[in-house]
This record gives C-alpha cells, sequence and structure tokens, in this order.
C-alpha cells in the first residue's frame, strides 16, 4: 500500500531527526551542573579551566552545562528527574533534601568534601541606587515605611533564604533575642517587598533593569556583579549584621552511575578547591575558603558582624520553623 | 477586488485617515522592531557577531531549529491527515473533533506546559515510564519538542480545514469512479489544489514553533547548551545583562520568523 | 440503509486523527484536570480564592478585555483605511499588521520593555508626561494590545473587502454621509466578524505570558498575571495549587474557544483564517 510505506517513511524520518536529541551519545564527556542563580558568571569562567585541566589529565574533552535558578527550586528540579551530575546549590538544606525526597545523593555528602562541602563562602548586603537617595545605612532603615525592597522568594530561591535569616539575626541582636519582636521585624520588611522574584537573578534584573525599588537584599557575589556591570550607578551598604552564607557542593551519586560519570563530577567539585579556582572565586566575589589567594584576587571583602546556621540550630531546624508550608514565612506573608 | 468603493484619496480627510493609520502602525508596531535592530548594533558589528560564537547560544540555535522541524513535520502530517478526514468523510461529532484540534490556540502556553508536565514528569506512571526506559521527557530535549508540537498543533490543520470544507469531496469520487484509489485521488486531485494553503499553513506552524516561549519555559528544566532554545537563551541573556546578544538572538528570531509570515502571506495571495 | 463510501481509507485515516488529537491534546489536558484529584473544594477555594490568585485573575482578565477592546477599534479603524483607499505604500502598511504575529514572545516582550521603560525612546516621554507604563497594568494592556492587533485585523478585514459595495453606494446615493454609512450599513454587517475578532483577541490575550511578564513589574496583587502564578506555584513545586489556577484558565480559554466557534457558524461574511 502505497500511503502506509509513505506513513513509514515519514516516521524513519521523524524517528532520525528525533535521535540526536533523545540520545546524546558524544564520544566526549558532558557533566551538568544544576546551580543556584547567581553563579552563572562564576561557572561561566570556572568550566573552561576544569576542562583544560582534565584535558591535561585524562585526555577526555569535557563539556559542562548549566542550570541556573532559584535554589530551592533547583533542587525539586533534581528530585523530580533533572539530570544533574552535580549540584552547586546555595545552602545545605537543598541538598540535604535531594538526598532525603530521591535518594540519589549519599546522606553523607557534606563530610565528602573539604570545609563540609562548601568550597566558597559568601554574605547578604544591602544594594542602593547612586548616592543613596533614601539613606539606607543598615537593616532598620531598610523596613522603614515607603522603602521598596527587592528579594526573592524564600520558598523558592537560595539566597532569599539567607536574606530572611540574616534580617532576622540583626532583629535578634537589636532585641535581645526576643523571638516576637524578630517576628515584627520581618513582618515589616516583607510588607516593603513588592516583586518576590523565585530567584536572586531574577530579583537583580528587578531591581537593575525594570527599575524598581530602593534596596536590593542580596547576595555579596551578586553585589559585586552588579557595581561591576554598571560602575558608578549602584552603592553597596554593609550592614551590621548578617548571615555567614555557605553554598554547598554534592555530585549526585545516582546519576553519575548511570552517565559512567563519576570520577569527573568528583574531580570537577575538588578542583573548586585549587587555588586557581579560589582566586576565580574570589575575583567574582566569593569569599575563598583558601584565604591565601585574599591578596591576589582584587577583591576585597569587608569585614561585618556575622552570625551563622548554627545559631538557628542548623539548617533542618531553620527550615521546618521558617520556610515550610505553614512556617514563619507563610504565616507572615498571609499566604 | 474594489468591493467597497475602494478610491484614491484626494487630499483633506482621506489623506488624513491614511495618515493617522500609518502613523499608528509605525509608533506602535514597527518602533519595537526598529528597538530591536538598535539595542543589537549599538555595539558595532563585533559583539553582534560574538554572540553567535557562544557555545550556548548555538546550541540554543540548534535545538530551535531541530525542535521546530519536527514539531512542524509532524503537525503538517497530522493537518493533512486531518482536514481529508474532517472535509471528505462523514462521521459524527465533527464539530467536536474540531473544537479539539483548535484547543490548543486557545490554551495558555504556560498551562500546556503545565499540563505535559504533569503527563511527563518523573510524578506520573507516564513519565516515569519513559525516564526509567533511558528518554526522560520532562527537563530533556524531547519535552522541548512535544511542548513545541502542542502549541502549533491546529495551524497546519486549520488552514487547510477551511479550504478543503469549500471544496467539498465531487472531485474525488469523480476521481474514483473513473478508476482512481483514494491516494491517487488525493495525490492528484486534492493535494495540487491545496498546495499553497498547505505551505502557508507550514510557514505559519514554523513561524509559531521557533518562537515559542512560555510552554517550553515550563518543561525545559532551564540547562543551558541543552534544553534552552533560542527564546529561552534571550531571557537568560536579558537576566545576565548581556543585553546586546539578548537583543542579537532577539533579532535574528525576529528576523526569521518575520520572513516565513511575509513569504506565508506570498504564498496566500499566489 | 448504508452504502459504501466511494472515498476509502475512512477508518484508517479518521483512526490515526483521533489517535493523534487523543495523544497530543486530550492526554495532557486530562492529566492537568486529574492532578486535581484529591483535591477538596476546600483547597481548591484555597488555591484560587486567595487574594493574590484573585488579584491575579482579575489582572490578567480585566487586562485581556481592555486590550482587546482597544484592539477591536484600532484593529477597525486600520482595515478600513486599508480597504477603502487605494495609496502608495498600502501594501508595505498591510504587511506592517503581521508583525507582532510573528514576533517570537520573549522578543517581543524585551523590545517593549525597553522602548515603554522609564530609559527608552517612548517611556522617557510618556513618564515626562505622567504616565507610568513600564511595571504597571498600562504596560500589561500595551504588551496584550499590540500582541492581539493581527487578530482584529485579521479577522475584519475579509469581511470588509467582500461588503457589497453597491450597499455604501446605495447608502450614498440616499443623501448618507460618510459616517452615517459607516455607522448604519457597514458596522452592523461586520458585527458578527468583529464579535469573532474581539473573542479571538480576548482567548489570546488571557493565556500570554511571554511578552506580558518582561514589561509587567510581576508585583504580586498588583501587577502579577495568572499564568505568571501559574510558574510561580510550579517553582514552589505546589503542582496542586499551581493546577487549580491553570484549570480556571483553561475552563476561560474553553469557554472562549465555544464562543468563537458558535460566532462563526453564525456568520455568514467572514471566515477567520490566521
Amino acid at each position: 500500500m502505497p500511503n502506509r510505506s509513505r506513513a513509514a517513511a515519514l516516521i524513519a524520518i521523524l524517528l532520525m531527526l528525533a535521535a540526536p536529541v533523545g540520545a546524546a551519545d558524544s564520544p566526549n564527556l558532558t557533566l551538568l551542573n544544576v546551580s543556584y542563580d547567581p553563579t552563572r558568571e562564576f561557572y561561566a569562567a570556572f568550566n573552561p579551566l576544569f576542562a583544560a585541566y582534565w584535558k591535561s589529565k585524562t585526555g577526555q574533552t569535557v563539556t559542562v552545562n548549566q542550570s541556573h535558578g532559584g535554589s530551592g527550586a533547583q533542587a525539586r528540579a533534581v528530585i523530580e528527574g533533572l539530570d544533574a551530575d552535580v549540584v552547586t546549590l546555595a545552602l545545605a538544606y537543598d541538598i540535604d533534601a535531594i538526598a532525603k525526597k530521591s535518594g540519589a545523593i549519599a546522606t553523607d555528602w557534606e563530610s565528602r568534601l573539604p570545609h563540609d562541602s562548601s568550597p566558597y563562602t559568601s554574605t547578604i548586603v544591602l544594594v542602593v541606587r547612586k548616592g543613596n537617595p533614601k539613606h539606607i545605612r543598615d537593616w532598620n532603615d531598610v523596613v522603614a515605611p515607603g522603602i521598596g525592597v527587592v528579594t526573592a522568594n524564600p520558598k523558592t530561591g537560595g539566597g532569599a533564604r539567607w536574606n530572611f535569616l540574616a534580617a532576622y539575626a540583626y532583629a535578634l541582636k537589636r532585641n535581645h533575642n526576643d523571638d516576637a519582636k524578630a517576628r515584627e521585624f520581618v513582618t515589616a520588611l516583607y510588607k516593603n517587598v513588592g516583586v518576590l522574584d523565585s530567584g536572586a537573578r531574577g530579583s537583580t534584573t528587578t531591581f537593575v533593569e525594570r527599575g524598581i525599588g530602593d534596596v536590593l537584599v542580596a547576595w555579596e557575589n551578586e553585589a559585586h556583579f552588579i557595581t561591576q556591570a554598571q560602575p558608578g550607578a549602584y552603592e553597596i551598604v554593609v550592614p551590621s549584621v548578617s548571615i555567614l552564607a555557605e553554598p554547598s557542593v554534592a555530585w549526585v551519586d545516582a546519576n553519575v552511575q548511570r552517565h559512567g560519570t563519576a570520577a569527573a563530577a568528583k574531580a570537577y567539585l575538588e578542583f573548586l578547591y585549587t587555588p586557581a579556582a579560589q582566586r576565580l572565586a574570589c575575583k567574582f566575589g566569593y569569599r575563598p575558603t583558601l584565604t591565601a589567594v585574599l591578596g591576589s584576587c582584587g577583591t576585597s571583602f569587608p569585614r561585618t558582624d556575622l552570625v551563622t546556621i548554627a545559631s538557628f540550630g542548623g539548617w533542618n531546624s531553620a527550615q521546618a520553623r521558617f520556610f515550610a508550608d505553614g512556617g514563619v514565612f507563610d504565616q507572615i506573608s498571609g499566604k | 477586488m474594489t468591493a467597497t468603493g475602494t478610491r484614491r484619496p484626494g487630499f483633506g480627510r482621506g489623506a488624513a485617515a491614511i495618515g493617522l493609520a500609518g502613523l499608528l502602525l509605525i509608533v506602535f508596531i514597527l518602533a519595537p522592531v526598529a528597538q530591536i535592530v538598535y539595542e543589537a548594533g549599538r555595539s558595532g558589528i563585533g559583539p553582534l557577531l560574538a554572540t553567535f560564537a557562544d557555545r550556548e547560544s548555538q546550541a540554543a540555535i540548534w535545538l530551535t531549529i531541530v525542535a521546530a522541524a519536527i514539531a512542524v513535520a509532524f503537525n503538517a502530517a497530522f493537518g493533512l491527515i486531518a482536514a481529508w478526514t474532517l472535509t471528505k468523510y462523514r462521521f459524527p461529532g465533527k464539530a467536536a473533533l474540531q473544537a479539539l484540534i483548535d484547543l490548543p490556540l486557545t490554551v495558555s502556553p504556560v498551562v500546556a506546559g503545565l499540563a505535559l508536565l504533569l503527563t511527563f514528569g518523573t510524578r506520573s506512571p507516564l513519565g516515569a515510564w519513559f525516564a526509567h526506559h533511558g528518554v526522560p521527557i520532562a527537563f530533556a530535549r524531547p519535552g522541548i519538542v512535544i511542548a513545541t508540537i502542542f502549541v502549533t498543533f491546529p495551524y497546519v490543520a486549520r488552514e487547510l480545514i477551511a479550504l478543503m470544507s469549500d471544496q467539498g469531496r465531487e472531485l474525488e469520487e469523480a476521481a474514483i469512479a473513473l478508476g482512481a484509489s483514494t491516494w491517487q485521488a488525493f495525490r492528484r486531485v486534492t493535494f495540487p489544489s491545496i498546495r499553497s494553503a498547505f505551505v502557508s499553513g507550514v510557514l505559519l506552524c514554523n513561524a509559531r514553533a521557533m518562537g515559542e516561549f512560555g510552554a517550553v519555559a515550563v518543561i525545559s528544566g532551564r540547562i543551558r547548551g541543552l534544553t534552552d532554545t533560542v527564546s529561552l537563551q534571550i531571557s537568560n541573556l536579558y537576566d545576565d545583562a548581556q543585553i546586546v546578544a539578548a537583543f542579537t538572538l532577539a533579532g535574528t528570531l525576529a528576523a526569521i520568523a518575520i520572513a516565513l509570515t511575509f513569504a506565508r502571506r506570498l504564498a496566500a495571495h499566489r | 440503509m448504508r452504502r459504501r463510501d466511494p472515498i476509502g481509507g475512512r477508518p484508517l485515516l479518521l483512526g490515526t486523527t483521533l489517535v493523534l488529537v487523543a495523544a497530543v491534546v486530550i492526554l495532557p489536558l486530562a492529566s492537568l484536570v486529574l492532578a486535581l484529584h484529591g483535591t477538596t473544594p476546600a483547597t481548591f477555594a484555597g488555591a484560587v480564592l486567595t487574594p493574590r490568585a484573585l488579584a491575579a485573575l482579575r489582572l490578567t482578565v480585566g487586562s485581556a478585555l481592555g486590550a482587546s477592546i482597544v484592539d477591536v477599534f484600532a484593529g477597525l479603524y486600520v482595515a478600513w483605511v486599508l480597504a477603502r483607499y487605494r495609496f502608495p505604500g498600502r501594501a508595505a502598511l498591510d504587511a506592517l499588521i503581521d508583525i507582532p504575529f510573528a514576533l517570537p514572545p520573549s522578543v517581543t516582550g524585551i523590545a517593549l520593555a525597553v522602548l515603554y521603560g522609564a530609559h527608552g525612546a517612548f517611556g522617557a516621554w510618556l513618564e515626562a508626561h505622567g504616565w507610568h507604563v513600564a511595571n504597571t497594568q498600562l504596560g500589561i494592556v500595551v504588551a496584550l494590545t499590540f500582541v492581539a492587533f493581527p487578530f482584529v485585523v485579521r479577522t475584519v478585514q475579509e469581511p470588509l473587502a467582500q461588503l457589497p459595495a453597491a450597499f455604501s453606494e446605495a447608502a450614498a446615493s440616499l443623501g448618507a454621509g460618510e459616517w452615517t454609512t459607516f455607522w448604519r450599513v457597514t458596522l452592523p454587517l461586520l458585527g458578527p466578524a468583529l464579535l469573532t475578532a474581539f473573542t479571538l483577541a480576548l482567548a489570546r490575550t488571557l493565556g500570554e505570558y511571554g511578552s506580558v511578564i518582561f514589561i509587567a513589574g510581576n508585583i504580586p496583587g498588583r501587577t502579577e498575571i495568572a499564568p505568571l502564578l501559574i510558574v510561580t506555584r510550579l517553582e514552589e513545586y505546589d503542582y496542586a495549587g499551581a493546577a487549580a489556577i491553570a484549570v480556571v484558565l483553561l475552563a476561560v480559554s474553553f469557554a472562549m474557544l465555544l464562543a468563537i466557534n458558535g460566532f462563526q457558524r453564525r456568520m455568514t461574511l467572514a471566515r477567520t483564517t490566521l
């Protein structure tokens, strides 16, 4: 039957076209790094560095693909099947969530790499427009009535959760650890927030490209990105109290086994701790854990009072109390 | 055709009416296009060309071409089959079938993306089955193709049905009475008369397929260099403050889509 | 009495059509509706009747209505000028109408965001005159008006061209002025086409996402459209919440489609091919 052979030919053509789409079976190695929002520029610079290292060591050509988004949303995407070889997320809890809910990452992941698998750290600062027209010097200026605040959604972002906790820590310090007062403080803060983007870079776009708000609560590295992209247009305000943010990394055991990329994935993350990578991180505004590179990377990091996640009883406790469904954030934002 | 009594305008009201319409179109529709060209070219030709040397942008362009090609081929085949079925056969429930074919036109792209994610995500049995057999659909390239097929599903079919329902089925019946097979009747009688409508539908389908944003954004997983189409890469670049690169890709995509749309008008007017 | 259909192949082709429609259209949309399985009316209301979701739905419907109404007037005007007059550049103007339809949503979005932004060529001028477009509902309406414009022009163009010249000439010979002819003769004859155009524009703008999110500001309760809220819920992995809002939008789209088909069946002059 001619129409049947025609249909068969058509299906054959479709399958041939679909084949390269379905399977990426190149002889070379490909890694997928699922990361949080503002690391785009850093990993774009880091990946060629690692590729050169891996080539010299093994002769293999490695290509690293990136996916960026709010850290919580990215973690859930991995749980839902996003095929990551490594995750480089904004906080340990998001990797724990993958380990617990999907079993794809070994539960002892944090002890597999130095510094609790946190190759660089950061903190939370405030970014204001040129000349600081609203005179924002510290967190208490941010909650003043009529100040437009831009920060991301703590339900989806990672930096957004550090932002929340940094403000909360400030309020606790100011009010002799009075939780009720701290809660009032963050309530006032989020009352001033117009736009809750899903990740840190979305907030940056809202603040910079769309021109919304008077102050952006941001990662220190993101603040560097903004002031470098548009010199003179924005100023960084370092608050008196902030939080030591520890982005975490892990390889995804189940996926690297399936892809046969275990060695490369592990080497990729270990390479983050080398002086060359640390200097690069430092250049992009991340605080290096290898402090020896501090003098040679061209970025200076102001000293400020940094609390740690331990003061909130660790991430499991902080997540359950503040950011889980029905937690403090849901209560104060009236969802 | 001079149906409404078209006239050459004199001076006065006619010229004013034309001027106002022209101004409206230029200010409202042409200005955004001019903006794209301006933003892409403002730093000179070097940065503009550098956009195309970027690996992620190249991968986005390739994915867009392949996904559109598969979606257009699929929907063109479907369009021919559906249009023939709906216009040459008698069966109950025709209106309902027609409405179902049209449905993707009115479904929000985001709703379409969500629906596909619920169908092919790892939570659904179907999605889990595909993932288990090594062909994950959600957060992978097959998902992009399926989303593109969904949003452009009706275009070829609609174009053909509009024309073929006017043609009736007498010619095919005559051909068959003279000894032709159904396939020959389609091939020799029907297809020549619908060729330009078919081309027009394919061009339209292609233009929409290459530009789709909302549905693919939901299902893509946003892997740069792997599951980001040109449309998604444009929003990545915009977020990364790479304005020249964003507008260069935007201009390229716009130029192709506009060329396809104009070609389609020419095909339809012939 | 059954007579064999001379045109063969019905079981094969009808079957193929049904299978494809089922796989491409029915399966995903059914999954969406089935995702509400286990959702009680209370949790459904909890997702859809929150102030934020209601505001998003109101904003979406309101902006879509506003843009569609503007488009019906502007589109009818442009189509009328193009049908009534012959002038140099007419073909070029006619071609321009296709542009919003051709432009990909994200391209439209960034172009409009820059053009109407506070520092853009139009935005700066409008701001100076007290009109805030970017990050306001006006911006959403501008984007939607742009996107739906070709739907209106192309829908009314054909019936406008086919209006028998004799009608307006007769009216003119009876002493009716140009406007009287337009209002009393042309417009009523175009009624069904205009209604279809309006519904098409509305159906298109209700679901629009890509071109809007760049210019809207996306402020919950004020400039956050319903499709964006669906994406936000999805990124929070609140599938039930996303599906609930999506089903509401889907129901509205479905109603629009039924309306379009209803109008088109009654239309004698127009057939819409976009």
